[in-house]
């Protein structure tokens, strides 16, 4: 069975009063290596399917939900009647709604797109070539390349048929040198693998070891830093996972505002600093209708396939916009702004590269990477982590040694305040958080007073 | 261990044509080239229940049924896996297996090989009394709409979040060597957090429980094993209490630990640091490498010298534990640290050979049907003093210091060297009496001076079974469960934060 026929299939089988069918075909494809050779590989796919039916229950309607791999049409059944023995035996839903009204969308027939090691074609080669270069030149590569195709086939009872196609594709590498005693990274969000450069990681890997040759024992203490794409996006990533408008109103996040109600038009930093998501914005292109598996703080079951749009979350510096369902929006008197997919922060008038920042800086560090970044407290959205892969001593524009790793403690929102310079905006891979979340374009931030706790002996 | 027939597997399981599939996959592998071979099917059922304020948020149910076929060819791994069940579909994945294996060998410079492990047949089931899918999801939620309105009743608690997330997990593995093992494993995952908040500066605080997610059934939320009503009614106390407490004076305190936080601590700071793929470079890009390289085996100091950490596959309940692993390697339990020295690690089938270990210790676990198994943790545990003494006496022990209850925030750094933790409750201790408690207390330690400056390990009777259903690890993620055990403990003058503090400018 075609994975639109899977939804089809299962809609035709409905018995309760409104179904949500959401079928995803998945293909992935992997190499990792350490120390220069490869250490595991794998292609992989699955056809999956999530039912979401509604049920009248007592005083209003119920949802059940129930997830599965499907092999073939017996399967199908199954999962229908588990769906539908979930929302009768459940309580109603406080996010109850109307499913959302549609018509067929024109290539909701199409086959799903897949991916195959053939993905690898170029990269892989030239990654083997790398190694040997490495070797001779007494550095290690480690790392990870993933491409993963996902084609959703989203259908209801109330005529909606939608279908999206996301590919995915992350690479990192680390690399190690001196006994494994200097180490740093390089990490890059692609669509479809051509865009990578082995050349250029290679130059930037080289580069950034060539900085470690000299070492430099920095004390904990409030520094200025140069927080490049990919740690910044590590920390609105999480703020961003942070702003459930429900949560915020009940009195219970960053974003409440004390005695009742959102921080929404709060100034958080007099920097002209937008954070918005986009599911046009070049380059991480996402789905542009909610796919929604489970209800939770920002998301509904009963919002699947409604559709998104640009939202700045943060506008020009001042709280725009928290994550909304249908219901939550009702809940709190907001704007319908449902989770998006990417997020992006940009600087008005921003237009200098990372260089340019270093050339511009007195003193201060400028990091690579953070890393275990956990929060601490919830009212502040403190969150610990540690300086990764890379810190390094600017004094009078150039990079001077590298320091030791050290342990921050720091809130993102907080952050905002204290930034003091930005380049211009690009496509960036979040380090800690890729598993989840790979779309985010970042610049790179000069923040003032970033607070390193205590020292990691990490090297 | 014990030993189950064949009916103790689910009907939907073993009546699935395994050793049909199997035969297809290892003879086309065979015909390929492989010098090893492994076919594995799972199926994996998981139940979320989530409740807010008492009202249902969400019921979710989870069934990932597919099968992988892992290779080694020419001393290179492949891998594929696929959810098409037909024996042609089999054997085309097996063929991308093969053609993986080829395609990858130019990247590949250092030839696979296993440690040997005798030939095992045979059925396994973890312990539990009652299968929570032969539960009415009616019962399910009733459950937790009771513990949600025993706790929204108290006075001072605004909102409460309750969940229930059990997991049933099915393995069938067969290799080129003849061994076919079949298991299913049960694990429950309940949680309760209740917030308060005053209403005047809008100051929160939250409070959740510190029972363990286990590896056994429904009977966790029912029988005994834990005490709910103890919990729920003193939590909503502890928390108004936490709320309103002073802020800690950060500096060096000795801290009594209770062991629903020590586990977490041994996990980050022993359990992955011993992890020898991780020693060797495996996990660099990723979560990172670790001290305890394997030069310093039999001569690092861990710790004090009345340090004993084990890990086991093999313990009643524990969320590590099975009959085999996913490299065909029978569960096994080893010394990690002994009299505080380094002695061992936790290894596959791979790694054990590559660095001349005789045999795996039987840790290699892969999350789903569609990922490589690889090295994860046994249940890595702190041994309890025999003779040593109880909690309260090793409170009244110390002059001045902190005892810590349940885990909250977690971090370690990338060699598992510098960590940070901190905690549900925090109670100061005074000339050996609890003196109420404080907040917004973090500690932070390097590993071996924090485990060097363990003065008291707790008797037996201190000793709890905690875990995660979430620890993480490999490129593509995996999430694996795992069981720690733990006594109390007395640490000695450990660095304390005020966390307040240190968000402040």
């Amino acid at each position: 069975m075609r994975p639109h026929e899977i939804v089809e299939a299962a809609l035709a089988q409905c018995t309760v009063d409104a179904m949500t069918v959401i079928c995803e075909e998945h293909s992935q494809t992997n190499l990792r290596w350490a120390a220069n050779t490869l250490t595991t590989n794998g292609v992989m796919r699955s056809v999956d399917i999530t039912v979401v039916a509604v049920a009248g229950n007592g005083t209003g309607r119920a949802a059940g939900v129930a997830s599965a791999s499907v092999a073939d049409a017996s399967d199908v059944a199954a999962i229908v009647s588990r769906a539908e023995a979930a929302a009768r035996s459940s309580d109603p839903s406080p996010d109850a709604g109307d499913l959302v009204a549609g018509s067929m969308s024109n290539t909701f027939d199409t086959p799903p797109e897949e991916t195959s090691p053939d993905v690898f074609a170029q990269f892989a080669p030239a990654l083997g070539d790398w190694f040997g270069r490495a070797r001779g030149a007494e550095f290690e590569l480690f790392g990870f390349a993933e491409h993963e195709v996902t084609t959703t086939y989203l259908g209801n009872t109330a005529g909606l048929r939608q279908r999206h196609v996301q590919p995915t594709g992350r690479l990192e590498i680390t690399g190690k040198s001196d006994g494994r005693k200097r180490s740093t990274w390089v990490g890059r969000s692609t669509r479809d693998f051509l865009d990578v450069d082995v050349e250029a990681l290679d130059t930037e890997i080289r580069t950034q070891l060539g900085w470690a040759e000299r070492s430099i024992a920095l004390d904990p203490g409030r520094y200025e830093v140069l927080l490049p794409p990919s740690a910044v996006a590590d920390l609105m990533v999480y703020l961003y996972w942070n702003n459930a408008a429900r949560d915020a109103a009940e009195g219970r996040t960053v974003f409440s505002r004390p005695g009742g109600g959102t921080r929404i038009g709060d100034r958080l930093t007099n920097s002209p600093l937008s954070l918005f998501s986009d599911p046009a914005y070049p380059g991480m292109q996402c789905s542009p209708f909610v796919v929604a598996h489970a209800s939770g703080s920002t998301e509904s079951v009963f919002d699947n396939g409604l559709p998104l749009q640009r939202t700045a979350w943060i506008d020009n510096g001042e709280l725009a916009a928290l994550g909304q369902t249908r219901h939550s929006a009702v809940l709190t008197s907001g704007a319908l702004t449902p989770m998006i997919d990417n997020v992006a922060l940009e600087m008005a008038g921003a237009n200098s590269s990372t260089a340019d920042l270093i050339a511009s800086t007195e003193r201060g560090l400028l990091l690579t990477t953070l890393w275990y970044i956990r929060e601490v407290d919830a009212q502040t959205l403190l969150l610990t982590g540690l300086t990764r892969d890379g810190v390094y001593l600017v004094e009078g524009g150039e990079v001077v040694g590298a320091v030791n790793n050290f342990r921050f403690n720091e809130s993102p929102v907080d952050l905002l305040s204290r930034v003091v310079g930005a380049s211009a905006t690009e496509v960036t891979l979040p380090r800690e958080w890729s598993d989840f979340f790979t779309r985010a374009a970042m610049p790179t931030l000069r923040i003032a007073d970033f607070n390193m706790s205590t020292v990691s002996q990490a090297s | 261990m014990s030993v189950y027939t064949p009916d103790a597997i689910d009907e939907e399981f073993r009546f699935l044509p395994l050793q049909a599939l199997a035969d297809a996959a290892l003879q086309a592998a065979r015909d390929g080239g492989a010098t090893y071979a492994a076919f594995r099917m799972e199926r994996i059922l998981g139940t979320s229940l989530r409740l807010r304020d008492a009202d249902v948020e969400g019921v979710n149910d989870t069934e990932d049924v597919g099968y992988s076929i892992r290779v080694i060819v020419d001393g290179t791994w492949g891998f594929a896996a696929d959810v098409d069940r037909s024996p042609e579909a089999v054997v085309r994945t097996t063929r991308r297996a093969l053609e993986l294996a080829r395609v990858s060998a130019p990247v590949n410079t250092e030839r696979v090989d296993l440690a040997p492990e005798p030939v095992h047949q045979g059925t396994w089931r973890s312990s539990y009394d009652i299968d929570p899918w032969s539960v009415p999801q009616e019962e399910k939620l009733a459950l937790l709409q009771d513990w949600s309105r025993r706790l929204l009743a108290a006075p001072g608690i605004d909102h409460v979040d309750t969940s229930l997330f059990a997991v049933k997990e099915n393995k069938f593995y067969a290799d080129l060597s003849g061994t076919v093992t079949t298991q299913q494993r049960v694990r429950m995952f309940p949680e309760f957090d209740a917030v308060a908040i005053n209403a005047d500066t809008g100051a929160f605080e939250s409070m959740g429980t510190i029972a363990p997610p286990v590896g056994r059934g429904w009977e966790y939320l029912t029988g005994p094993g834990y005490d709910w009503a103890d919990e729920l009614a003193n939590l909503p106390g502890w928390l108004l209490e936490k709320l309103n407490a002073p802020s800690v004076e950060p500096g060096r305190y000795d801290l009594v630990i209770d062991p629903s936080n020590l586990w977490l601590t041994i996990h980050e700071s022993i359990g992955h640091a011993t992890e020898l793929d991780r020693a060797l470079g495996y996990e660099a890009n990723y979560a990172g490498m670790s001290f305890a390289t394997p030069d310093k085996l039999g001569t690092l100091q861990y710790g004090s010298p009345f340090m004993h950490i084990t890990g086991d596959r093999t313990v009643e309940n524990g969320l590590s534990s099975v009959g085999w692993d996913d490299e065909g390697v029978q569960a096994q339990s080893f010394d990690i640290v002994k009299d505080g020295v380094l002695v061992g690690y936790q290894l596959d089938r791979r790694i054990a050979s590559r660095v001349g270990y005789e045999r795996s210790n039987g840790c290699a676990f892969a999350d789903s049907p569609g990922h490589v198994p690889i090295q994860r943790m046994a249940n890595v545990s702190l041994q309890p003093a025999a003779d040593g003494p109880s909690t309260e006496q090793m409170i009244a022990d110390v002059d001045d210091g902190l005892y810590i209850v349940g885990d909250k925030s977690w971090s370690i750094d990338m060699q598992r060297y510098n960590f940070q933790f901190t905690g549900q409750r925090f109670f100061r201790i005074k000339s050996g009496q609890l003196a109420g408690q404080v907040k917004d207390v973090a500690y932070q330690a390097t590993t071996t001076d924090f485990w060097g400056s363990m003065a008291v390990v707790g008797g037996p009777d201190t000793y709890v079974l905690g875990g995660a259903f979430n620890c993480g690890k490999a490129q593509p993620g995996q999430v694996a469960p795992v069981s720690h055990g733990a006594p109390s403990a007395t640490f000695t003058a450990v660095n304390v934060l005020n966390t307040a503090a240190e968000g402040a400018r």
